[in-house]
């Protein structure tokens, strides 16, 4: 009912509507708190005000009633409050299994898309309406956010680790893109457009543009170029674990320690491999820190993630 | 009740001496809480007046007044100036310094040397931001969050940093001054539940410096460190964690809100019982919700990190905690609204502020539910919303309370009456400007309008015009109280002991107090706010 | 708990107070509130360690194996030993005997020097073997990266446990100045044993760093 109105944003996501009905909801509370203690003060200030230079005020020094009412009910309308935003919030940070992935890498002071198929994006990311997106960042610098005003949607994009993200768009059209964290000099022009387009026009725009091979080939070839196979062997005779089918699985470390081998686990093992060792091996991998790139990692990491269904 | 008197005492704290040494070596705790004031109403207007620069560059949506640099220079000095340098030691070390020793009927603070140090470490602190504002200034924001302070700004970040390291600990040791005091010193009969509200949020402020300073003392050493010596304890390359720096942060930068509000809603338990004559509505109440409010901030810090990465089970747990500082606020809210109730109300400018006060903290409180809310948090944070919100919370709260405080004491510290009809006037103008500044920006943030931005797309722009024009008036507002007050040093009418009829250990010595505050130390045998008692005789 | 007329006019009553007990008193609450700040202070940094250590126990493990475990372990003894001449120079004071109390004093700072000359070896060590965190670290190579933060911790720990020990120091020198100026007496003792507050906590304060960053691991 608000969308196009100058004072409200457009709602273009499953959740936006969710998150504005408790917006609502606290907008309504607000503004009766404020009326009413304002309507308080002044009528107050008026019927109350001095009459003569040295009237006292009558000697009230308190009432447990009132006190008790005034703590019950805000406490009850807080924990509405908190209650149905947590609802909502936990829907924000679970994705659905079937999702749309594609990978960000910000930097100073751009957004880079990846999609799956290999196409890659600057400051421009197209989405299909109607189909769950699941963002997997990072960032090569320092910390940006990822944030969409009309999904009502925002996470933070941190060096060093991979935060996600997700939202369904419900309307096809362009959206604004920011970058919500403060990231230096030119963070105001770090801004760029989520285009959604209906899944046919989706469809045409992924065939079109240049075709570099999918992320998972692009991954494969880094995987030889580097020599990983040499050691990660499809076979149980390399000297690192073989990766065939690893992606997902809870894996036991030399502490006892276990693990789900998920995109956090895979950047950490290229990045500190003697960090977490997987039960059974030595800790002799190399670091690749600094030898690769934030958008090469994405690309190994979802060749591992391919290898799972082999 | 209002004693026409001629002159000045013959004999009080500010004819004790006049040479600069006489103030530069004072131990008098209320020449250091004006050797304070001076300091950060300069600090003050120089942060003032990068808002300035910042609400003219956000007139039009292209970065067009200033380069893009400058602008984050701008809003970096602007935050730490008003953070570090004005807001934590407004009320505390201004109006706090005059008035505990007066309040509890003491000849000064338990440790006057330590209060004079501490205001020479606030200089010396001031210096080292001054010095990085001229030398190039500094572009990290105030929160200076890693990894852009330690491995991308190449901006001044090391003397900033080193500045508010050195100012925490004129925080630091002016707590300390203060708990003690307020523990050893007070008169013969003055106990904890007859000392007047403003003691009791000072104590709560005290503790929370104590305890909450320390730590960003050592985060931002941890970040000088870090540029200085190339440790890595925040840096990802290192397996080091930015957002640890985030955790210890805001461990001391939330607390550090309520080290702003809390002095100031005292302030308004002190103007509201003043100007109704009546004792505060449920005192133990407002005592308790002050400790409460000062415990509980310690425990939410996390709630400005909801999109940062961390769990959603933590979040939630910092969602509910963060609510539940929501309750001792309202609590005061109401208490203070009922006190009004069948009091005998007198308009004057105090109280205006403190009526002001009300209302505002009001909204600002309240925006701090939604942004507990986890949902709602999601989509404001690191928007407008979030700066509306906050400059509620700190000038139409602090700030306010700080005028109210200003104005209702200014008579007691210089012992002359300020023009009362240009006093209420930017009263009236200071409300005005204010709103019409920052309710805008709750529209624009819930828009989307991310801050720190430099330019902004054209959608925007017409809240953000209201919101310089408010800026403009807001201005002025600040400068005529800074120009009658000034005056009125001079020319203003005496004011006599106690111009204003309160009940108070403060206004039984004379205006301005002598050097050691009473002739003989007061036996206290009544409640704060006895104005029953005052008038039947029972209050001496 | 009225004032004696004498007491009122002790030459060490400063003027805010009423008696010399409000004074003490006063006196003592104050420094204790100071070494709760600074119990917060070091609390900021044992947080960033304990984080870390949870994160990368097998560097933590391996690079605290670098450290000196005798030279740490010398250093801990002479800390608490200063501790013991610390509590009898307070002591002393309470007593009034002028001499002994100077006498305590001088060891308590001599034990201090000696406590950073060892500390300075340590650190030559370290710069020597190439462990000081920047761009000339070196470690082996599986943790190389972790083994800076490890020692970045390091040397901001003792770091500042140091320049406290300084400050501890220097506290002493002024205590000894006062005693030696007979200014400190048996009814008027509190500067000493305020100091002695601080000089315990800041042993206090090793005697945790001791174990967290030498013993690593090595319990097995």
């Amino acid at each position: 009912m608000w969308s196009g109105s100058p004072l409200f944003p457009e709602a273009a996501s499953t959740i936006a509507s969710r998150v504005d009905a408790v917006f609502f909801f606290l907008i309504g509370v607000a503004v009766f708190f404020s009326v009413l203690i304002a309507a308080l003060i002044l009528r107050f200030a008026i019927k109350y005000r001095r009459r003569a230079p040295d009237a006292i005020g009558e000697v009230i020094t308190g009432g447990v009633l009132l006190e008790t009412i005034w703590t019950a009910v805000p406490l009850a309308i807080v924990l509405i409050s908190f209650g149905w935003g947590a609802s909502v919030y936990f829907a924000m940070s679970r994705p659905p299994e079937e999702t749309l992935d594609i990978y960000v890498v910000g930097k100073q002071w751009m957004w880079k898309f990846q999609h799956l198929d290999g196409q890659r994006e600057i400051n421009e990311l197209h989405v299909p309406v109607g189909r769950a997106v699941k963002l997997t960042m990072t960032s090569e610098d320092v910390i940006h956010d990822f944030f969409v005003p009309a999904f009502r949607t925002k996470a933070d994009v941190i060096p060093g680790r991979y935060t996600t993200i997700w939202f369904e768009p419900t309307k096809a059209g362009r959206y604004q893109l920011f970058c919500a964290e403060y990231c230096g000099t030119r963070h105001s022009g770090m801004i760029g457009q989520v285009v959604v387009m209906e899944p046919t026009d989706y469809q045409a725009w992924l065939s079109g543009g240049p075709q570099e091979g999918s992320l998972a080939s692009r991954g494969e070839k880094l995987f030889s170029d580097l020599a990983c196979n040499t050691c990660h062997r499809p076979d149980t005779q390399g000297r690192g674990p073989a990766l065939d089918g690893l992606f997902g699985k809870t894996v036991t470390l030399q502490g006892g320690e276990t693990v789900t081998v998920d995109e956090a686990y895979l950047r950490q093992s290229i990045l500190t491999p003697a960090a977490r060792i997987t039960a059974g091996f030595q800790p002799i991998m190399p670091t690749f820190q600094g030898l690769v790139t934030e958008e090469q990692l994405l690309e190994l990491v979802e060749y591992v993630k391919a290898l799972r269904s082999r | 009740m209002q004693t026409t008197v001629a002159a000045l005492p013959p004999r009080h704290y500010l004819n004790d001496g006049f040479g600069i040494r006489s103030w530069l070596f004072t131990r008098d705790h209320k020449r250091i809480a004006l050797l304070y004031l001076a300091t950060i109403t300069l600090f003050f207007f120089i942060g003032g007046a990068m808002a300035v620069l910042i609400r003219l560059e956000l007139a039009t949506p292209a970065g067009d007044l200033v380069t893009d640099e400058t602008y984050n220079k701008l809003f970096t000095m602007h935050g730490v100036m008003m953070v570090f340098f004005f807001l934590i030691p407004s009320i505390p070390a201004t109006l706090g310094n005059f008035l505990v020793p007066l309040m509890i009927g003491a000849k000064d603070l338990a440790f006057p040397k330590l209060n004079l140090l501490s205001w020479y470490i606030f200089v010396v602190g001031g210096l080292f931001t001054l010095y990085a504002l001229i030398s190039g200034g500094v572009d990290t924001g105030w929160t200076f969050y890693t990894p852009f302070s330690t491995i991308s700004s190449t901006s001044k970040v090391v003397p900033t940093a080193l500045g508010v390291f050195i100012t925490g600990f004129s925080s630091i040791l002016t707590g300390l001054n203060f708990i003690v005091t307020i523990h050893r010193m007070r008169a013969p009969g003055m106990t904890w539940f007859r000392m007047p509200l403003f003691l009791w949020s000072i104590y709560a402020t005290s503790l929370i410096m104590v305890l909450g300073t320390p730590v960003i003392a050592i985060t931002i050493l941890l970040v000088a460190a870090e540029r200085l010596f190339h440790f890595g304890f925040f840096d990802p390359a290192v397996g080091g964690d930015p957002v640890l720096f985030q955790h210890l942060f805001w461990f001391y930068s939330h607390p550090a809100v309520y080290i702003m509000v809390l002095p100031s809603m005292g302030v308004v338990s002190e103007v509201v019982a003043a100007f109704c004559r009546k004792p505060v509505f449920g005192y133990r109440i407002v005592a308790f919700a002050s400790v409460a409010i000062a415990v509980l901030g310690f425990l939410v810090w996390a709630h400005h990190m909801f999109v940062a990465g961390i769990s959603v089970y933590a979040a939630m747990i910092f969602s509910v905690l963060s609510m539940l500082v929501a309750i001792p606020s309202a609590v005061k809210v109401f208490n203070w609204t009922a006190t009004m109730y069948r009091g005998s109300i007198s308009w004057q400018t105090p109280m205006l502020y403190a009526m002001g006060f009300i209302g505002l903290f009001t909204i600002g409180g309240l925006t701090g539910v939604f942004l507990a809310t986890l949902a709602v948090n999601v989509h404001v944070t690191d928007t407008y919303f979030i700066v509306a919100h906050f400059h509620y919370i700190m000038v139409g709260g602090a700030l306010m309370g700080y005028l109210g405080g200003l104005h209702y004491w200014w008579p007691k510290i210089s012992g002359r009456l300020y023009p009362e009809f240009l006093a209420k006037l930017s009263a009236g103008i200071i409300f005005l400007g204010f709103n019409l500044t920052f309710f805008p920006q709750f529209v624009a943030g819930y828009l989307g309008m991310p801050r720190r931005y430099h330019a902004y797309p054209p959608d925007f722009q017409v809240l953000n015009v209201l919101s310089s024009a408010g800026a403009s008036i807001l201005g002025v507002g600040y400068l005529i109280p800074m120009a009658y007050l000034m005056w009125s040093l001079r020319y203003g009418r005496a004011a006599g002991s106690n111009p204003f009829g309160a009940v108070g250990l403060e206004w039984m010595t004379t205006s301005p107090p002598p050097t050691e505050n009473f002739a003989t130390t007061p036996v206290v045998a009544w409640d704060a706010y006895d104005y029953k008692g005052e008038v039947e005789g029972r209050v001496a | 708990m009225l004032p004696d007329a004498v007491e009122h006019h002790h030459p060490a009553l400063a003027h805010q107070f009423d008696s010399l007990a409000q004074q003490r008193e006063a006196a003592a609450l104050g420094m204790w509130v100071f070494l709760v700040t600074e119990v917060l202070f070091f609390g900021g940094l044992f947080a960033t360690y304990a984080v870390y250590r949870w994160w990368y126990p097998d560097a933590f493990a391996a690079a605290s194996h670098e450290l000196d475990i005798l030279l740490g372990g010398t250093n801990t003894a002479v800390l608490i030993t200063s501790s013991l001449t610390m509590a009898l120079a307070v002591h002393s004071a309470q007593l009034g005997r002028r001499r002994l109390l100077l006498l305590f004093l001088i060891a308590t700072m001599a034990l201090g020097c000696v406590f950073l000359g060892i500390k300075g070896v340590e650190y030559y060590h370290k710069f020597v073997e190439h462990h000081v965190p920047g761009p000339g670290f070196e470690f082996e190579a599986a943790y190389a990266r972790q083994a800076q933060i490890f020692f970045s911790l390091y040397f901001i720990m003792t770091g500042l446990h140091a320049v406290h020990m300084i400050i501890g120091i220097g506290i002493m020198l002024a205590m000894f100045w006062m005693s030696w100026r007979g200014r400190i007496t048996a009814d008027y003792y509190n500067p000493i044993e305020v100091s002695g507050l601080y000089w315990h906590f800041v042993d206090i304060v090793w005697i945790f760093l001791f174990p967290l960053l030498y013993l690593i691991g090595r319990h097995a």
